[in-house]
This record gives structure tokens, sequence and C-alpha cells, in this order.
């Protein structure tokens, strides 16, 4: 068994569990992309990064890959993290603002703008159907191609494969083609018909985590005196 | 060639090759790596072998072609031994009179190196502005090996060192050796050697250990590595092969990138004559301690120079990095134990074991020992590849190596670590170059790049050059680095096309603040080290993109105005010159430029002889 620290609580988890299946086992959220339960993690999405560490030396790696260490310090909601899961959910919504799932993060974390030029991509190659057709349907029909900007999934060389058994799990999994926003705007970037309010603890209280694991959110009721 | 079945045999040789050697015989050197070639060193090859054989001197002369000596700017260049004259920028029509002056222990003055202020001839290459400040451990032994024979090696004191470690058959000594000499990793991240080694060699043996020379050098601009290799490939297979015995490694594995066509050349044959010798795979020397060495190409991947992706790479597999922990040290090649070391630094580890680590520990400084090769490029008047001791200022560097600014204009600031790294200013010339001084002015040392630049080099465009770079070679893994460093480009192309605005240079902060946070592996979190320090020293050029869309140094094509001045004549040859029609005006009367029409190609600028046309 290993003893960490999870956000000032101390969590005792079995060998070779990730911090994320740790977070999650205590009830701390953390958003993910790339990540599914019954895939090999991958790392790709970079949302699920959480903060380790103390200090000058404290660094952010994604809690969906790195090992549980005994004596480890995680925050899964520091002014960083945070900081950084919104400027991905910003670039996310740069390259593929259609997906349901990127506009419902998009709100969870009150991000209302993106403030680059605008792409309608429809992949955003977490690798989701890549692990799908290898791992779980044991065919590996499409793969990774190519580099940086350059980088697609397929089959190769695009031939038509001759693994394929055509059993949709691909589509199944993807975050990006499924459930396309329909509000009244399609085409524009955010409607903001799922909104949450943000919550105050970072901005306005100044708390250095984000409270709002809790719900209610205890923070604002401690703070009232 | 021979199989060396011992330690004795091996000096025997040595021995009998030294017996062969007169180090007083006239030689002629020509350094012949690519950098030599490329200027034409080969027609100066053959002009040599002809001039010897012609003019009889082929038993008086001698004849060397090596890998690269340094002194890039003025090759083809020829090195007369022994009492080592300099001949910079030489023409195959003037190797008869070297040759003959050679013979005679004579030099021809009129091709001698000048000093660019007195004008005066300097005979001997040491006393060379260019040579004098350096302290060339590594880089001398280019001028007395020929790469493709393996006795050159050996005659100046090749596989002693291995011989010696194997004699002595302690492999704790190697590793301790090591420590105590305090190198540091010469790839760029100056991670101490030696407890990398002791790290490897406590891992239980199991299934075997691998050592790898990451020879992948991806930098725009750097060569070093290309030229021991090329010069001197027998010292990277020694320094493995004291490696091995030191941590117990079974393998080995050089890592060559692809567009280095000599360096593997000569990688190979140097690999075969090893073999043959016996001084590469099982019983080595005898001693019962086996070693061999494959050579793996590169498939022009810059991610494939960090330690994870390189590992892929080897397997066969896309370069793409994992996440550490585990550490190659643990799970490597194949899953086994691995440590991955840059050609320079095992270059130094024969160095090492030849003078001690208290010798070697006893140049540069604490903290920094042993010496750096770098190359300097850019704008300034002697590039090429020099060897300092660590902790040399960068002012010696630019100014007393360097000799200087190239042109009129002022060097502004050196760019260090390559992609990776970041630019320093002028005024902090009187730098250190140590891993933790560059560290602190906000950029690295990196594998030794050190690009020069003067005040017509414009600090965005630069940094856009260096994004644009990282963005075409990011794997594409993690959706912060694909899309952070294209992002980043957008903006940085933006501003230099003079449609930036404030937001977007905050923006751009922000944004490299999160990619330098949120990547997995080295390429993404130094990918905005470029942008972060020409923000910190240079904002001012910024700016003036942005609110003045102005480019003060007069760079960005987008951003200049083409006019003509009060002294144009009115001869009308720039109306001509003009692919566009942009420029009217009647003879002898002062010409015009419509802004609409003018696309900056320049070609107004060069035709006119009045110096009439300014550019801002």
């Amino acid at each position: 068994m290993i003893s960490l620290t999870i956000n000032g609580l101390p969590v005792s988890v079995e060998n070779k569990t990730t911090l994320l299946e740790a977070a999650q086992f205590i009830g701390f959220p953390i958003p993910t992309l790339c990540h599914m339960e019954g895939l090999s993690p991958y790392g790709a999405c970079r949302l699920c990064v959480v903060e380790i560490g103390e200090g000058p030396k404290a660094r952010l790696v994604t809690a969906c890959t790195y090992p549980a260490q005994e004596g480890l310090k995680v925050r899964t909601a520091s002014e960083r993290v945070i900081k950084a899961r919104k400027m991905i959910i910003e670039l996310l919504l740069a390259s593929c603002p259609q997906s349901k799932t990127i506009q419902d993060l998009a709100s969870r974390y009150g991000v209302r703008q993106q403030r680059f030029r605008q792409e309608y991509e429809d992949c955003i190659l977490c690798g989701r159907c890549v692990r799908m057709c290898t791992e779980q349907m044991a065919a590996g029909a499409i793969g990774f191609r190519g580099r940086g900007e350059k980088r697609s999934i397929g089959t190769p060389f695009d031939a038509r494969s001759e693994v394929c058994r055509l059993c949709g799990g691909c589509i199944y999994v993807c975050p990006a083609c499924q459930l396309r926003c329909t509000y009244t705007e399609p085409e524009k970037a955010l409607c903001g018909g799922c909104a949450n309010l943000t919550p105050p603890c970072l901005e306005q209280e100044r708390f250095d985590d984000m409270m709002c694991y809790m719900n209610p959110c205890v923070a604002c009721e401690i703070k009232k005196d | 060639m021979e199989r060396l079945n011992s330690i004795q045999h091996l000096q025997a040789f040595q021995g009998r090759l030294l017996g062969q050697r007169d180090p007083l015989a006239p030689t002629i050197v020509i350094p012949a790596g690519t950098c030599g070639r490329a200027s034409g060193a080969d027609a100066l090859i053959e002009a040599a072998r002809q001039a010897l054989s012609s003019d009889g001197l082929a038993d008086r002369v001698r004849l060397r072609t090596t890998g690269c000596h340094g002194f890039c700017q003025m090759e083809p260049s020829v090195l007369v031994e022994p009492e080592r004259i300099f001949y910079p920028r030489v023409k195959p029509q003037d190797m008869g009179r070297i040759a003959a002056a050679a013979a005679r222990g004579e030099r021809v003055r009129e091709l001698l190196y000048k000093n660019p202020e007195t004008g005066r001839p300097i005979p001997r290459q040491d006393d060379l502005p260019f040579y004098r400040k350096q302290i060339r451990v590594i880089l001398s032994r280019n001028e007395k090996v020929d790469p493709a024979r393996v006795e050159t090696y050996i005659v100046n004191s090749g596989y002693s060192m291995l011989a010696r470690v194997l004699e002595q058959g302690d492999p704790q000594w190697v590793v301790s050796e090591v420590k105590a000499s305090g190198l540091r990793g010469r790839g760029g991240a100056g991670f101490p050697t030696g407890l990398k080694w002791e790290m490897l060699a406590n891992r239980k043996n199991g299934h075997g250990k691998f050592l790898v020379c990451n020879a992948d050098e991806g930098d725009p601009g750097a060569y070093m590595d290309r030229s021991v290799l090329e010069g001197n490939p027998h010292s990277i297979i020694e320094g493995m092969l004291i490696g091995a015995f030191g941590t117990g490694a079974t393998e080995g594995v050089i890592y060559v990138r692809n567009e280095y066509p000599l360096a593997i050349e000569h990688v190979l044959l140097a690999l075969q004559q090893a073999r043959a010798l016996g001084l590469l795979g099982r019983n080595i020397l005898g001693t019962g301690f086996s070693f061999d060495i494959q050579m793996v190409k590169g498939a022009g991947a810059f991610v494939c120079g960090e330690e994870t992706a390189l590992i892929r790479s080897i397997e066969g597999k896309i370069g793409e990095p994992r996440q550490r922990p585990p550490f190659p040290v643990e799970k490597g090649i194949e899953g086994k134990p691995t440590t991955i070391n840059n050609v320079e630094t095992w270059a130094n580890i024969p160095v090492i074991v030849e003078r001690g680590a208290a010798a070697f520990a006893s140049i540069g400084t604490k903290n920094n020992a042993g010496t750096k090769i770098f190359s300097l490029v850019g704008k300034v008047c002697n590039t090429g590849l020099v060897e300092v001791p660590m902790g040399i200022r960068i002012r010696e560097i630019t100014s007393n190596i360097g000799g200087g600014p190239s042109g009129k204009a002022a060097i502004k600031a050196v760019q260090t670590g390559g992609p990776s790294g970041g630019c320093i200013p002028a005024k902090h010339f009187g730098l250190r170059i140590d891993y933790d001084s560059l560290a602190e002015a906000g950029s690295i040392m990196g594998s030794g790049g050190m690009i020069v630049m003067d005040e017509n080099t414009c600090m965005v465009d630069v940094a856009r050059y260096f994004m644009r770079f990282l963005k075409d070679e990011s794997c594409g893994k993690c959706f912060t680095c694909r899309k952070g460093t294209q992002r980043m480009y957008e903006i940085l192309d933006d501003i230099a096309n003079g449609k930036g605005s404030p937001a977007q240079l905050s923006l751009l902060e922000e944004l490299a603040r999160v990619v330098k946070d949120t990547t997995m592996c080295g390429l993404g979190q130094t990918a905005p080290n470029p942008v972060l320090s020409t923000l910190r020293y240079f904002r001012q050029e910024y700016l003036a993109h942005i609110e003045k869309k102005r480019c003060p140094a007069g760079v960005c094509k987008a951003l200049l105005l083409f006019s003509i001045n009060e002294r144009c004549v009115g001869c009308q040859a720039c109306v001509k010159a003009c692919p566009q029609g942009a420029i009217t005006g009647e003879r002898k009367r002062r010409h015009s430029i419509d802004g609409g029409k003018c696309i900056k190609c320049g070609a107004c600028r060069s035709v006119c002889k009045s110096d009439a046309v300014d550019v801002t």
C-alpha cells in the first residue's frame, strides 16, 4: 500500500495506482478527455494535469499516467492547475468548438471565449479510437501518422483496411464527433446554454485551491461571517 | 589487420607504429570534415597529391586528411607540421608552393593568415586570435587522426586508456573517477555523468544493459558532435568501451541522425576496423570483457534527440517521448536498463582516464568542470567550432575568439542552446558560460550552439523562426505542445507582419507559461524559451512591431517601407529594375515609390548607385 496526500487529505492506495484513480477513489474530480476506462492511459490531452511536489520543484504531471508514490503531495485544483486547464480548454475550443464534450468542459471551468484564430477540425488526436481498435477490438486498423501539425489518424497509407470489422467502436468513443451542440447557432463557438456560475473561491476569496468539489460549495458558507 | 589478443599485443602494435613515425617529418594536414569538403577541401587534397608526386616530394613530405580543425570560416585551410603553420582559404593552384616550402621547412609568406587589424601575417596556428584562448582538449585530436585509418588513432595513444582500465580491472574505479571529475552531460541538460553511470552500474545485469551515444544533434546551427564523429570516431568507441566496463553494460548503440552521411560513413568504418582488431566483440584484448556497438540511423526528427523518443526510435517505433518515471536507467531499450550520453560526453571519457579526475576538474569552474565545444556562428568574423574552458565569459568568445562583428552593425545578442534556449543581450556579455549562470539569465547551455546576432537581426523574427522549427518538429502527441507551438507561431507571425495587438502579447505570454507547465517532454517544456527570453530583453522590439507597425532591425518584410531620399539623381535605374512598376519619376528628378505596389524585393536598392533608397 502506498500512502500519499491529495489536497491535504491522506490516501492509501495499492501499488501501480495512478494519481487519477487515487483522486477519483477519494472523490476529487479531475477532467479528462483522452482517458477512458478500459483503455490504457495515454497522456495526450493534458487536461488531467495535477500539481505534485512543493516549492520551486513543484511541477504539473498528467494524473492518468503518473504512478502513486509514497509521500507524494498532490493538488488537483491549485491556481497553476486551473490556469493550465482553462488555457487547454481555450485551445480545444479554438480547434474543435462543435463538440459537446468540449463545450461542457468550457462551461464547467467558466471559459466563455477563446482568443485564438478559430479552426473547425473534427479530430483532437486524443487517440481513444486508436486504443479502442487495438486494445479492445484487437484489430489495430487505425493508427497515428505524421508528426506535429501533420499528425492524423487513419489506416496505413489511407488504404481500405482488411482488419477493420466495422464495429463502430472508434465513433462510439470519440469525444469530438459525438453529440454536436445543437443550440440556436451551432456554428458559433460558445452558446453558454449549459453554463454554470464561475466559482468565486479563486477569483474573489483568494483560496489557493478551488473548493467546489464539495456540493454545495462549503467555502462560501464558511466565509459568510 | 591482425586481431589484437592481449594488452601487450596492443602495446607492441602501438610501439611498432610509433617506430615508423617521424614526428619531425613535414606533413601537410588538410581538414576535410563536411565543412571542409563543402568549401573545396577535396580539390586541395587532389592538388596536394599531385604536387607531392609530380614534384618528387612524396618521400620528404607526408599528407594527412583529417576531420574539422574548427576554423571553418577559413576553410579550405592547410596546416603544415611540425611547425604548425596555418594557411587560410587555400586555392588548389597554391598547393605546389606550400608543399615545396614545407619540404624546405619554410613558409609561403603571401599565403599566411593576416591579422585583420594590423595586416601582419601570423604564421603559427596557435598564435591566431581564434585559437589563442581555446583549450582544445578534444578538438586538437582531430588534427592528429585520419578518421579512415585506425592506425593514426592508435599511434596517438588510442585505446591505451581502455587498456589501462582493463588492466586495472576495477569497474567501480571507472565510475568513481568519472564522478570525481565532475563531468556533466554535454547534451544540454548537464546531468552529472558519474551519477548516471552509478545508477546503471547498480542495476542488476539480468538480461543485459545498454549504452547509447546520442548523435542526433538536432539544434539548427550546431555541428560540434558532427565534427567529433567525422574526425575522431574511435574516441567515442573507446569512451563507450570504458563506460561499458565501468557499468556492466552489454550492448551499445550509436544513434546518428541520417543527415550526417560523412559521420555515418566514418563511424561504420571505425566500428568495422575496431572489430577486426578485436577491440569490439567478444573477449576484448583477451580479458574476457565483451561489448559490441551497433549504429542506428535517425530518420529526420528533431524530437528523436529526446531520450525516451530516441529509445523508441531505436526500437523501430515512431519517435514519441513517454512519461518518466520510469526512467531509461530502469526501463530503456526493450525494457532493459539504458544510459544515454551525448557524443561530447563520451569523447571526454578517455581524457578523464588519461589525465585523472583532478586534472580534468581543474579546468572550468566549480560545478562546471572541463571544456565545452561551441559552434560559433552568425554575425561574427571568425565562425567555426571553438573549445573553451567552462566559465569563460561570453565577451571573450565573441570579441577575442570570434573577432567581433562581421559587418558594420554592432553585436546585439547571442542565442545559446538552440530552439530550447534563449537570447542573451550584449549588456550581459560579462556573464560566465556555465550551466547555472546561463539558466539564471533565461537561457540554457544546450548542446553548444552559439548564434551571434547584430543590430540587423530582428528578435521577433528570431522567436518566430524557432517557433516554426519547433511546431514542425513537435511529435504531436501532447495537445498543448502541438497546438501550443502552432498558436504561438500564429501569434508571432501576426506580430511580425504588423497584425499584432497588445492583447495578443499577453495571450502569448500566458500560453507560453501553460505550454511550459503541461507538456510531457523537453521539447514542449523548453519551446517557450526563445519567446520568453526575447520578450524579457527585447520587449521594445515587440512593442515597435505591435504599436508602431515598424521593424527596427529592418527585417520583417511586411513592415518595411521603401522610400527614395534627396540623394536621388534621377537616373531611372530603379524604375527599370522594379518588377512591379512601383517607381515613377522623370530623368534628373527625384523618383518616388508607390507603397501600395511595392513588394519590398530590394531590387531598387541594389541597383541604386547614389544610396538613395531608404528602408525603414
